[in-house]
């Protein structure tokens, strides 16, 4: 996959959430237990939360994400209300008003038309929805498969254990864009089944080695050894003891992935191989196909939106992840001295 | 030693077989097959479909010809290219495989460098200026979106400034009057620069052995030396011109996948640093009074190097990937660009052939990190 190569090194630290309760707290109703469990993740969750704030790359990473989020909410909201579908559809649309395309930025559109005489802004918006959808997609499925794979084979070892590790061994010695550009080529694949693919790829492949590590050494804590003690069953301890500790360091490789998949997503849309209606990549593949690329600053409106849309995403995705590993990776925090 | 390095091949080869069988299946399980070209085409009757379809052997089980495809593939014929024809798919490969090899070598060897360099220092020197500076370009240009990144470089460097050629491999111009091959430049060149940097190798480690110190300084000198008479061979060889021609269509490709690619060891580098400084011997040293950059470099980025070179194996795959994407947009014609208008062309030969060699490419370079990390990790010895 194309997961970002600097997979940090593997905390050995204890991860934010503590486990909460031991079960053998015989007399409490489990409404109390759940509340205190709540608790005690909230109290956990603002110690991580103010951690990360220190880091002033988070901070305006989760700006950057946030501003691409109500981009994503605008273009509904515009579309009902002043643009009218007509002119301003990011597929279908046709700027009537202007005489030439592609049009430079003017009032009625504010970043202009390309060159089928479509509004750029509109196209930008339209396809930052599809973006979050792909990315989320895809890093849920990855968490979901490299979260379970890596649980299961620290907890079993043994044969599982090293299926799982040369399979991962096996995914990542693969370059993913290849592979993508085949299979996207040879099979009409829309942006589900894309999330999906790379989804498995990244699940199955690096994150799962680092969950791994990360889940063998949970599995020698004492805690584990006290559930086990305590009558609990293998499901129950992957399940309730070993899975939410891994969860912190799950949402680390979310974070990576949605970089990975956008990214993909936009060289696969730019290469033309796939069956999307409209996205960033397809933005400039429609500019390059027609030439337009190498008018230089002229035609600036129908590559740089989505180029820095592109770019500012994957970063703030890839940032947001790495000011995310000093919060997980205590070893990484700058010392207090 | 022996017994690792023997154990990885097999893993290798292993590894290989699964990549020719998946390329195989997926080829399969796409709709249509190599007779389908004609299928549509109402003047060929249909017995004569049929016969098409014996010829290719496609009548056969699927497993049949599962077993042909492996014999053909192990003994090198990967069958015609159907875009290139009737030149056969290894003939086209054995050509454009060498050019990725450069284009990706030469960068990740420069990108690993300046990224190990910037890391140690960043990681040296926290929250100062440089810090934020190269962290926040650094991961802008990872995750900078490589094709319009690359068309701006080509856009700047080769339209706007002309210093460099757009894209492509050579500039038929100068090579019209030429009598020689590309391939036979490149080749030569290729050689050039393997012997070079096996000269280079053998006096640093020759001087090394000598265990003095005063001699280590001559190193730089003598492989300068070395390389002058390598372009004094080169100027009086007569394709010296041409030669020139090829590299200036490198460079552009080279810097931008380096640029691209740097980031993640440096940023790597640095959280790596940042585990080493806090050790015990880190202290010792400067208890000791070495000088600081004695400190850092021969202590701390020294041991930090270990995780860098684990973790090169993404790296690796990461600039295999972008090298694709580079070699798309500079027309670079190596197996990237191949792949890519093999799969448009529905040239399934040589979309399996391409498979199977960039499968090959990224397994070589993971066998050679894997070996590189024990010669670097004295504490490691595989048994």
């Amino acid at each position: 996959m194309i997961t970002p190569p600097n997979y940090p090194g593997i905390p050995g630290a204890s991860p934010g959430t503590p486990p909460g309760p031991p079960d053998l707290d015989v007399g409490n109703s489990r409404f109390r237990l759940a509340l205190a469990r709540i608790r005690l993740a909230w109290r956990s969750f603002r110690g991580a939360w103010s951690i990360y704030l220190e880091s002033r790359i988070g901070v305006l990473s989760l700006l950057i994400i946030g501003m691409f989020a109500l981009m994503a909410v605008a273009h509904p909201v515009l579309m009902l209300t002043i643009w009218d579908s007509g002119t301003y559809d990011p597929v279908t649309g046709y700027a009537f008003g202007q005489s030439q395309q592609p049009a430079s930025p003017s009032w009625r559109h504010p970043l202009g038309t390309d060159p089928l005489g479509r509004d750029v802004l509109s196209q930008l918006l339209w396809s930052t929805r599809s973006e979050f959808v792909l990315g989320i997609t895809a890093a849920l499925v990855t968490v979901a498969i490299a979260t379970t794979v890596g649980a299961v084979a620290a907890y079993y070892g043994g044969i599982i254990d090293a299926f799982f590790m040369r399979l991962a061994d096996l995914i990542i010695a693969l370059p993913g864009i290849s592979l993508l550009i085949v299979l996207s080529a040879l099979f009409k694949l829309n942006l589900f089944y894309l999330a999906l693919v790379i989804g498995v790829l990244g699940g199955f492949g690096g994150t799962a080695i680092i969950l791994k590590s990360q889940a063998l050494s949970i599995k020698v804590k004492p805690y584990i050894e006290a559930a086990r003690v305590a009558g609990g069953g293998h499901f129950h301890i992957i399940l309730v003891h070993i899975i939410p500790n891994l969860l912190p360091l799950s949402l680390l490789y979310m974070m990576f992935t949605v970089t990975s998949a956008i990214f993909a997503e936009a060289v696969l849309s730019f290469l033309g191989l796939l069956d999307v209606r409209m996205s960033w990549g397809i933005m400039i593949h429609t500019a390059n196909t027609g030439g337009y690329l190498m008018g230089g600053t002229r035609y600036w409106w129908l590559v740089v939106p989505a180029g820095a849309s592109i770019t500012l995403l994957c970063s703030a995705f890839y940032m947001g992840g790495r000011a995310l590993d000093e919060v997980v990776n205590p070893r990484l925090r700058r010392r207090h001295d | 030693m022996t017994g690792y390095l023997v154990r990885r091949a097999g893993q290798m080869v292993l590894t290989l077989f699964l990549i020719i069988t998946f390329a195989f299946f997926l080829v399969q399980a796409q709709p249509g097959d190599y007779a389908t070209f004609y299928a549509l085409d109402p003047d060929i009757p249909p017995e004569v479909k049929q016969q098409l379809r014996a010829s290719f052997g496609l009548d056969k089980p699927l497993w049949e010809q599962y077993l042909i495809h492996l014999k053909n593939t192990v003994t090198g014929d990967f069958g015609v290219s159907f875009g290139h024809f009737p030149r056969p798919v290894m003939d086209v490969l054995v050509e454009r495989v060498p050019r990725t090899a450069v284009l990706f070598l030469s960068a990740t060897v420069l990108s690993f460098y300046i990224g190990f360099f910037l890391g140690k220092a960043i990681a040296w020197r926290r929250g100062g200026w440089l810090e934020y500076t190269a962290t926040i370009s650094g991961a802008t240009l990872f995750t900078v979106f490589t094709p319009a990144f690359a068309l701006m470089m080509i856009w700047i460097f080769a339209f706007r400034l002309g210093w460099l050629p757009v894209g492509k491999f050579l500039d038929p111009l100068v090579w019209r009057h030429a009598d020689v091959s590309a391939n036979y430049v490149f080749g030569q060149m290729l050689l050039t620069a393997f012997l070079f940097t096996a000269f280079a190798f053998l006096v640093l480690y020759l001087l090394k052995r000598t265990g003095r110190v005063g001699l280590a300084r001559w190193a730089g000198p003598l492989i300068a030396v070395g390389g002058v008479a390598a372009l004094f061979v080169w100027s009086f060889s007569g394709v010296g011109g041409l030669a020139l021609d090829i590299l200036k269509h490198m460079v552009l490709p080279i810097v931008t996948l380096t640029l691209i690619s740097f980031a993640g060891t440096m940023l790597l580098t640095r959280n790596s640093m940042l585990e080493t400084v806090r050790e015990d011997y880190v202290m010792a040293a400067r208890a000791k009074g070495l000088p600081e950059k004695m400190v850092r470099d021969r202590h701390a980025a020294r041991n930090a190097l270990l995780p860098v070179v684990t973790s090169l194996v993404y790296s690796l795959v990461f600039a295999i990937d972008g090298s694709v994407i580079i070699e798309v947009v500079f027309s670079w014609p190596g197996t990237g660009l191949t792949l890519l208008q093999a799969v448009r062309t529905e040239d399934l030969p040589l979309v399996m052939g391409a498979m199977v060699f960039i499968g090959l490419f990224s397994l070589l370079a993971h066998a050679i990190v894997d070996v590189l990390y024990v010669y670097l990790d004295p504490r490691i010895r595989y048994q």
